[in-house]
């Protein structure tokens, strides 16, 4: 039996009175593609944010491929091997591509702790960055200012930042939101060519690009899981018929 | 590369005072000052987006506890000058600790209510401060037998200081871990997910710009040979916060034209008008409301929209 | 136990005074996210003002009156022309606060110079109460009143009127206060005038005990930062009870210990940051 990439065991997040996540439990194994879906209000985001450290549940476990991380702080999460995507573009709007895909290499890098010798010429970092840069075909655009870029192109490049740290669980947190037609099949060919070892846990509301990336899916409804499965059996599932079209 | 203009600069600034008179020299004396405990401000407000209203702090401590070691325990400055340092340092360990408890407009109330008590406790603990009679008689160090008591002499020994100081500030915020501060200024959230403990970030970035504050201290102390509680004043953290957010913040060179500009100012309009702190609230008001990028970048945009161009 | 009668009425004026000054701190930047750092020379200016009105053969009463709507005009005036124009720029609206500190102080300088200018305790209340063979100096009780009252009128307001529930649901939660139609932008000037009218009140009312008196904003400020930090935002009981303990402990370190009096004052302000960031009370992060 190999050890999960994630193992959610009965998480349980309250605010205020509200159960917003209740009795969640899910495993996710390594290099699997899982995709996180349920109406507004579902619940999806919370769950996204406690997987990601952002919130801590109130009772349950968080496990990354064996590793408790349920009462770990956020930055624990890069060192364990996770990294994320945010909803709303997080990049630095004011610093170069390339300075943020080598900031976000930085995090897991022994070279953080430097108080002395400068950022650009530690020339491995810098290089990978432009190395990664290239292979999404925006090598010439690597010195400009991420925020001088197409929204598109941010898109792409957030993405890249969070495997630029060669995570072996990844979470995108609706990586299509707001993208044209043709945006939107850049970024897809993007998810699909990332490394078959990398878990991927994706939360999606453009369902033609969802469902054709999923291996599994996970329903989520008032916080509970409601259906869990392949394409076939989530789809055809009367349940989930129920939740989405209220019948 | 900038080294040669640089260099140029060094020049000039190093052959000061062999043409300018004894006024002048300890004016670039005070301006040299000034520019180190700005640039120190700058790594918190600037690098890490930290306001801090207490910074007058460090710089008074280290000056006071060189001069008490000096006077009161007969220390020489070989002894007294690295104690100021390091005690000084320890408390902005823990004042940083504090402070850091919270963020934001929290952060700046910590500072600015641990910087009063300590001013405080500089007028009213009368036994070990004397007070608001400060202590006096103190004097500058002489380093290989070179006397500071000649103007000129302070003035090289604080542009020596003030360089070494200010290179190591650069190369601090140009390091991996400077790029990971002002991450955490700009995005803390996404820091925290990239791996960067953010807290601890910030913590050290305090403490080390404590340190070069207590730098700053040493060098009024060895300047004025007296101490005075003022200095730890609000006031005084004011001015260092107005040369920062005037020359421009999160730049190197930003807080040395601030020094320049605070320092002259304050000096001259002193000469003319009775009331600095009022002409330093007015010039902070100006600032803040018409040119918060800084004098230099919002001289450009005025001047811009004055021609009419439309940037 | 005379001395301790003294001691105990001083630190319940003090404690009465502070609350006077930290509820209008506490009030603006629980609603406007504004650490008013002007909110110490507003007292100083309650108390100038009415030791002027006061000086001119006015009673205390009107004195404190006078005190109380000029701050109050003077803090709507700030509010307009200075604060609007940096909205959604808090780091320099606390920058513009402390700059027009800068000014205040000297502009009482130069107005009132650099002596103290005491007011008269008023005749009614200068004669002490005798009560079991002990002293209470009466003036200290009457500030203890008024702040008491204060306080219940600051309660009814918040929690029974509809001013009240605008700034309790702004504090809460600003951009649902503006979505279900408050009007934010009255609602902000409203309350920064009520702010510091009750600074300049509390100065007034501080007049015949401090003296007014150059350096006044400098003491006070610190101490209302003290405690918002300890009470917490939000809570109007939490800066009520911190008023108080603040009071306490400055008035009895003073005593005991002149010279390390303000170690004194950092003692409960670290605890309570060491273990509840937010304030013993507090629902509104800093």
């Amino acid at each position: 039996m190999t050890t999960p990439a994630l193992e959610l065991r009965d998480l349980q997040k309250s605010f205020g009175g509200v159960a917003v996540t209740q009795g969640v439990s899910l495993t996710i194994q390594p290099g699997e593609r899982r995709l996180i879906i349920g109406p507004n209000g579902a619940g999806k985001t919370t769950l996204f944010n406690q997987i990601a450290g952002e919130i801590m549940p109130d009772s349950g476990t968080i496990s990354v491929f064996g590793q408790d991380l349920t009462h770990q702080p956020v930055q624990a999460r890069a060192h364990a091997g996770v990294s994320r995507t945010y909803q709303v573009i997080t990049l630095f709007a004011k610093d170069t591509l390339a300075h943020n895909v080598a900031l976000a290499m930085l995090g897991v890098n022994r070279q953080r702790f430097q108080i002395f010798k400068a950022f650009r010429s530690d020339d491995a970092l810098y290089e990978r960055a432009l190395q990664i840069l290239s292979s999404l075909g925006l090598s010439d655009k690597a010195h400009l200012q991420a925020g001088e870029i197409s929204y598109g192109e941010q898109r792409r490049v957030e993405i890249a930042v969070a495997m630029s740290q060669s995570p072996r669980l990844l979470l995108l947190d609706e990586p299509l939101a707001g993208l044209s037609q043709d945006e939107r099949a850049m970024v897809r060919d993007l998810i699909a060519g990332l490394p078959r070892e990398t878990a991927i846990v994706m939360i999606e509301h453009d369902m033609d690009v969802a469902l054709a990336f999923a291996e599994q899916i996970t329903v989520l409804h008032q916080g509970r899981v409601i259906v869990e499965g392949d394409r076939e059996t989530v789809v055809n599932h009367p349940r989930t018929r129920e939740i989405y079209l209220g019948t | 590369m900038k080294r040669l203009p640089i260099a140029a600069l060094l020049l000039l600034l190093f052959s000061i005072p062999l043409f300018a008179g004894e006024y002048f020299v300890n004016l670039g004396s005070q301006i040299l000052i000034a520019a180190v405990f700005a640039a120190s401000l700058n790594l918190l407000v600037g690098y890490g987006g930290l306001t801090s209203l207490g910074h007058a702090t460090f710089m008074g401590l280290s000056a006071y506890i060189s001069a008490w070691l000096a006077v009161k325990m007969g220390l020489g400055h070989a002894a007294t000058a690295p104690a100021a340092l390091l005690l000084t340092t320890l408390i902005g360990v823990a004042f940083g600790w504090i402070a850091l408890r919270a963020t934001g407009l929290g952060f700046l109330m910590l500072t600015l209510a641990l910087s009063q008590i300590v001013w405080g406790l500089g007028y009213r603990w009368v036994s070990v401060t004397n007070g608001d009679n400060g202590l006096s008689g103190l004097t500058r160090p002489q380093p290989f037998g070179w006397s500071l008591d000649v103007s000129s002499h302070f003035f090289w020994f604080s542009l020596l200081v003030s360089c070494v100081c200010i290179f190591l500030m650069a190369r601090f915020v140009k390091s991996p871990f400077g790029a990971s501060l002002r991450g955490t200024k700009d995005q803390a959230r996404r820091m925290a997910a990239l791996g960067f403990n953010v807290h601890a970030i910030r913590w050290f970035s305090f403490i080390v710009a404590s340190f070069f504050a207590a730098v700053a201290g040493l060098l009024y102390v060895y300047f004025h040979k007296y101490i005075h509680p003022s200095v730890m004043s609000v006031t005084v953290s004011a001015e260092a916060l107005l040369c920062v957010i005037a020359g421009g913040a999160g730049t190197i060179a930003g807080p040395l034209v601030g020094a320049i500009l605070v320092v002259v100012l304050k000096t001259y309009a002193s000469a003319y008008i009775e009331r600095w702190n009022m002409m330093l609230g007015l010039v902070f008001l100006f600032i803040v409301v018409f040119m918060p990028a800084g004098l230099v970048p919002g001289v450009a945009h005025w001047t811009r929209r004055l021609r009419g161009d439309k940037s | 136990m005379q001395i301790w009668v003294i001691q105990i009425l001083n630190s319940l004026s003090l404690g009465g005074l502070l609350f006077m000054l930290s509820s209008g701190f506490a009030l603006i930047f629980g609603l406007m996210r504004i650490a008013n750092l002007t909110h110490g020379s507003l007292f100083m200016l309650g108390a100038y003002v009415a030791a002027t009105v006061a000086r001119a053969g006015y009673g205390l009463a009107l004195a404190a009156l006078a005190a109380m709507f000029a701050v109050g005009l003077l803090g709507g005036l700030i509010e307009r022309l200075v604060l609007r124009r940096l909205a959604n720029n808090a780091q320099g609206q606390v920058l513009a606060t402390l700059g027009l500190s800068f000014v205040a102080a000297d502009f009482c300088l130069m107005v009132w110079g650099g002596d103290p200018i005491p007011i008269i305790t008023p005749a009614l209340f200068k004669a002490p109460l005798r009560m079991m063979g002990l002293i209470f100096p009466t003036y200290r009780l009457v500030v203890l009143v008024a702040a008491i009252v204060s306080a219940l009128l600051l309660y009814l307001l918040i929690e029974r009127t509809r001013l009240g529930a605008m700034i309790r649901a702004g504090v809460d939660d600003m951009s649902m206060a503006r979505a279900v139609g408050i009007p934010v932008s009255l609602l902000f000037t409203t309350v920064f005038c009520l702010g510091a009218a009750l600074a300049g009140l509390g100065g007034a009312l501080a007049g015949p005990i401090f003296n007014a008196y150059p350096g006044l904003d400098a003491e006070m400020l610190p101490l209302a930062l003290i405690v918002v930090i300890l009470g917490g935002v939000g809570s109007l009981a939490g800066t009520f009870i911190a008023s108080f303990i603040i009071g306490f402990i400055y008035t009895f370190g003073i005593a005991l210990m002149p010279d390390l009096a303000y170690v004194i004052l950092f003692l409960p302000m670290v605890l309570v940051i060491a273990f509840k960031p937010s304030g013993l009370f507090g629902r509104v992060s800093t």
